[in-house]
């Protein structure tokens, strides 16, 4: 005979992994997110014809628009602000493996000389 | 006769339990370990345009001498509105409304689509500029790294139209809403994909 008998887990007790279902944005705030990157992209554009006044200053302004295009892609579409942190850490992870060993295969190249 | 306890599914506090050991869905997690490798292949990908960018050979065919900025910034904005599109229609199915789902679904193929088919003119409009997979190490790496990533968003597409049909069918029910968001993961990982290569690839001189 077997029984089915479900393990006692206090409530507090049942790790960060478990917060998966936290309240997700709504519609309206899907199509904020969507004209915050728009106008971003937008900006991003702008900087073709812009590229001579820019000077030195147009590679980090690019990057630092990219990285918060990805940003706001990853954590409020793909709901990583809101799902469970495994998530975020199993992505990371695969980022950041890759961003550092290709770091290491440019500088080895001498890329960034 | 002996009596065996058989442990029931963990139950989290919010009533989502996925009775597995993380606490977590086991194939969602699985797409996460996935998009997780994926960085590896476009990180291989990337660095290598990025190595051969300048090795335009004989030719003499640089990327700003072909890019058209903005026709492709039309597409980067296209493919950047699937992303919206893709998780309205993933809102949708957890309310149970079928339809926009499909609606919503229907809609973020039709914008990959577009984009695809952008990156199909390009490719040609690059072809008879002289500039085809084989002319140079620039050529190379730019076809492949952009090629993987049209392939990629191509099997987006498939996945978006097959969770279509199957809405259609009726074979999607709001209990299956976790597929809808897994190929949203997949969708948008794609498009976060194009965020560094319309940058990298197209916009930094």
């Amino acid at each position: 005979m077997s029984t089915l008998e479900a393990p006692e887990r206090p409530h507090d007790d049942v790790g960060e992994h478990d917060d998966e279902h936290h309240d997700h944005p709504t519609d309206k705030k899907y199509v904020k997110i969507a004209v915050i990157l728009a106008v971003l992209t937008a900006a991003e554009i702008a900087t073709y014809p812009g590229e001579d006044l820019l000077g030195s200053f147009l590679i980090p302004i690019l990057l630092v628009l990219m990285v918060i295009k990805f940003w706001y892609v990853a954590a409020f579409f793909m709901h990583l602000k809101f799902d469970a942190r495994m998530f975020s850490w199993v992505f990371i992870a695969g980022l950041a493996t890759a961003a550092i060993v290709y770091i290491i295969v440019l500088a080895t190249f001498e890329f960034f000389v | 006769m002996a009596e065996v306890t058989i442990p029931a599914p963990v139950v989290t506090h919010d009533g989502h339990g996925h009775g597995t050991t993380t606490g977590v869905s086991n194939p969602k997690l699985g797409m996460w370990v996935f998009l997780g490798s994926e960085c590896m292949l476009f990180g291989g990908l990337i660095s290598t345009y990025l190595l051969y960018k300048d090795r335009i050979g004989d030719a003499g065919i640089a990327g700003r001498d072909v890019f058209d900025i903005p026709f492709t910034s039309v597409s980067s904005f296209v493919l950047l509105m699937s992303s919206l599109t893709m998780v309205l229609a993933v809102s949708a199915i957890g309310r149970g409304d079928h339809r926009r789902t499909r609606t919503w679904l229907l809609a973020t193929a039709m914008l990959g689509g577009v984009f695809i088919a952008g990156q199909l003119y390009e490719f040609t409009a690059f072809y008879r500029e002289g500039l085809g997979f084989t002319t140079s190490l620039f050529s190379s790496a730019f076809f492949t790294l952009t090629g993987f990533h049209g392939v990629h968003v191509t099997v987006g597409i498939v996945m978006l139209l097959s969770l279509y049909t199957l809405s259609l069918k009726g074979r999607l029910p709001t209990e299956r809403a976790e597929s809808v968001e897994i190929v949203g993961l997949y969708w948008h990982f794609v498009d976060i994909v194009w965020i560094l290569i319309f940058t990298l690839v197209y916009l930094i001189p």
